[in-house]
């Protein structure tokens, strides 16, 4: 941002505070993220730059901890990020069925009691996750889900539906209801009308609120660690329970494979959303 | 037109209005119809297993099934004096069928919570009654009294008055550091003694403090975001959603590699001369690691609001502002300023509603000093077992988020939350 010539001399003081200001909070936002890269090709056991390190010396840095990721002996990893894929993509598949059922009823101006149903669907976003966690807890025990994974998959629906709600809905509120009604009085059913009509012009939506789901699921430990027994551990339950006994670097290795991830993630993310406003400013 | 006024009826010969009223209806079912799935879902596994918290926290059945007839005879008493022959009477014989349970054991630990010395008169009066020394055609109560001089202490028999009625709220009580006296008041938990307070205090302080960094340092990035060309700020709003999308244990780690005694911040330190290398200060498992941590996870929460609300200010209403002859300062504050206070406002509840109920980054960073409310509902759900405490301070906790939950939904509405 270019000052004008004229811009008195405290005015120009503030502006470069002001810049200086913002290039601190982006570096204290990012900079955190970039210290797992290089510590994870450590090649000592412990979570410090070593001397070898900082003098860029290749013999200080290894993959040692990335083969002991994947090949370690009795390294639970590898059960971790299984059960932590498969309760995910299910937990995502059952937000969005859900998710985007509601979404589509809520965002009919026909809908009763719109604002509280709205409340009580977001409510496990809002509600502290150790709450929910214990509410959850204590109806999976009752019915016998308590360490399973279909249980586990049912928490994370729960808590996953509501980004797929707020998404679907936003992604509703520019939509064009004439095209569904020129569908059906084309003689088109409701099914068709939503699989061919409705479906592919929100998908943008559903996508991003499933992407959001996954991360939730994916990400999530509060709960798991309530309901997990030894079968069901995830990635974040290993990386909790190490981060508080053994750290040790392999959990870097991993956290360096989920920023990678989460940057795949994103980029998706970005993608979508700008699809999605493109899509809607035809729309309008 | 005629006087009379005519109805307009549909082909079928229905009336209009019928029938529109008719489609309006169904098509409320069928938006009805759409949202029951989830709805119900939330109800079974989540809406009432959060009120079954509620009655498992002032659940206090268990004495009131235990000694049946015990309370049905001092229903009479005034409980001022030694309760008659008929209460000793029905004690004795509840306490019979205990011992032919094998249950006697909890009555006499859980009165012990209320009065201190039961345990043990309890079990002697077991073991009398074991031996068969009660005569059932003598007075009982006179036999009771003989075993234990504490058996004639009138403020053991109103002890087990109190554990009477089947709920209780002395879990709530002691969530606030008090409990309920030997004359049925409220009294205070010994100063030395009030944990729990400082635990809310902690609490509150924490989440207030973070939002407030978050605020400070979220406005002027979201306000930068919303005014550079989209192309700058495109990709500095990478450095927003990156860690939004970046797992919560990969941050809290990072932060525990920075913040360690031997970490880069305290190398960093040491390079510039504030602190020497043999005094490297103490940044993670006290207030300053969770402070410092849960500022910059929460981060995202706050600036994602703020810029979508700055992005609907026009820059010429600041330009305007200033040709009226404003200051830059003062066209901020009288102009631009104004204009943000619904984001603040969603930002600050959001931020505030999450650091209030935060447990993984306070549990690995924060050490004694760091621990919140939330660590404390985890240890009694794991640890001591105390399911019904667990519960009680849970529910005290959602109070106050429902609260502000509430408020957040008057002011900015929930459909209003925007992600990413």
């Amino acid at each position: 941002m270019a000052l004008p010539s004229y811009t008195e001399t405290r005015y120009r003081i503030w502006h470069y505070f002001y810049i200086a200001i913002c290039t601190f909070v982006f570096f204290f936002l990012i900079a955190p993220l970039f210290v797992i890269f290089p510590l994870s090709f450590n090649a000592e056991e412990f979570l410090v730059f070593s001397e070898g390190m900082k003098r860029l010396d290749p013999e200080a840095f290894s993959f040692r901890w990335y083969h002991e990721m994947v090949y370690g002996t009795k390294n639970p990893w590898g059960l971790a990020a299984k059960n932590s894929f498969i309760i995910a993509i299910f937990a995502t598949i059952g937000s969005i069925i859900l998710g985007t059922l509601a979404a589509l009823g809520l965002s009919s101006r026909h809908m009763p009691y719109k604002g509280l149903i709205m409340a009580v669907l977001i409510s496990p976003m809002i509600v502290p996750l150790i709450i929910s966690g214990v509410a959850i807890f204590f109806f999976m025990a009752k019915v016998g889900l308590a360490a399973t994974h279909t249980g586990i998959v049912m928490a994370h629906i729960i808590l996953g539906t509501p980004f797929v709600v707020i998404t679907v809905t936003a992604t509703l509120s520019g939509f064009d209801h004439s095209v569904t009604r020129a569908a059906s009085s084309l003689g088109s059913n409701p099914f068709n009308t939503f699989m061919k009509i409705t479906l592919p012009l929100i998908l943008p939506g559903v996508i991003s609120g499933g992407l959001f789901a996954f991360v939730t699921s994916f990400d999530e430990v509060v709960v798991v660690l309530f309901l997990a027994g030894l079968e069901n551990t995830t990635i974040p339950v290993q990386m909790w329970t190490g981060l508080r006994e053994q750290l040790s670097p392999t959990i870097l290795a991993v956290a360096t494979c989920l920023i990678i991830l989460s940057t795949l993630i994103l980029v998706t993310a970005e993608l979508l959303r700008r699809r999605s406003e493109r899509l809607r400013g035809i729309n309008r | 037109m005629s006087s009379e006024t005519k109805q307009i009826l549909t082909t079928d010969g229905i009336p209009l209005e019928v029938s529109l009223k008719k489609a309006e209806k169904k098509n409320k079912i069928r938006a009805f119809l759409l949202v029951a799935p989830l709805l119900l879902f939330l109800f079974i596994t989540y809406v009432f297993p959060i009120g079954e918290m509620f009655t498992r926290s002032v659940d206090d059945k268990m004495i009131t099934n235990m000694l049946p007839k015990t309370f049905q005879a001092m229903e009479k008493w005034d409980g001022k004096e030694l309760p008659s022959e008929e209460v000793f009477a029905g004690f004795y014989s509840d306490y019979k069928v205990l011992i032919e349970n094998q249950t006697q054991g909890k009555l006499g630990q859980r009165l012990n919570k209320e009065k201190n010395g039961f345990n043990s008169i309890t079990k002697k009066l077991m073991r009398q009654i074991k031996r068969n020394k009660i005569d059932e055609n003598q007075s009982i109560k006179e036999q009771i009294m003989k075993v234990h001089k504490r058996w004639r202490d009138v403020e053991y028999w109103q002890a087990i008055k109190r554990t009477a009625p089947p709920y209780t709220m002395a879990k709530y009580l002691k969530g606030m550091d008090m409990y309920f006296a030997a004359d049925g008041s409220i009294a205070q938990v010994d100063e030395d003694r009030r944990i729990h307070r400082i635990l809310w205090l902690r609490t509150l302080e924490i989440a207030l403090f973070v939002t407030i960094f978050c605020f400070l340092m979220g406005y002027p990035i979201a306000h930068l975001l919303a005014t550079l060309p989209m192309k700058y700020s495109n990709l500095l709003m990478i450095c927003v959603l990156l860690p939004f999308w970046t797992s919560l244990l990969v941050r809290t780690a990072s932060w525990m590699i920075l913040l360690q005694q031997q970490g880069v911040v305290n190398d960093f330190f040491v390079m510039i001369g504030i602190v020497a290398d043999d005094n490297r200060p103490e940044m993670m498992y006290n207030k300053v690691g969770t402070y410092v941590a849960m500022t910059q996870i929460l981060l995202p929460f706050m600036v994602l609001p703020l810029y979508s609300v700055m992005k609907t200010i026009s820059p010429s209403l600041m330009r305007a502002g200033k040709s009226l002859g404003g200051t830059p300062f003062v066209a901020f504050w009288k102009v631009y300023f104004p204009l943000t206070i619904p984001g603040i406002g969603a930002g600050c509840l959001l931020v505030f509603i999450l650091a209030i109920g935060y447990y993984i980054t306070p549990a690995l960073v924060g050490g004694a000093s760091g621990t919140l409310i939330s660590n404390q509902i985890a240890y009694h759900m794991k640890t001591t077992l105390d399911w019904s405490f667990a519960s009680a301070m849970g529910l005290m906790l959602l109070s106050g988020v429902l609260v502000i939950y509430w408020i957040y939904n008057k002011l900015v509405g929930v459909d209003n939350i925007k992600l990413g």
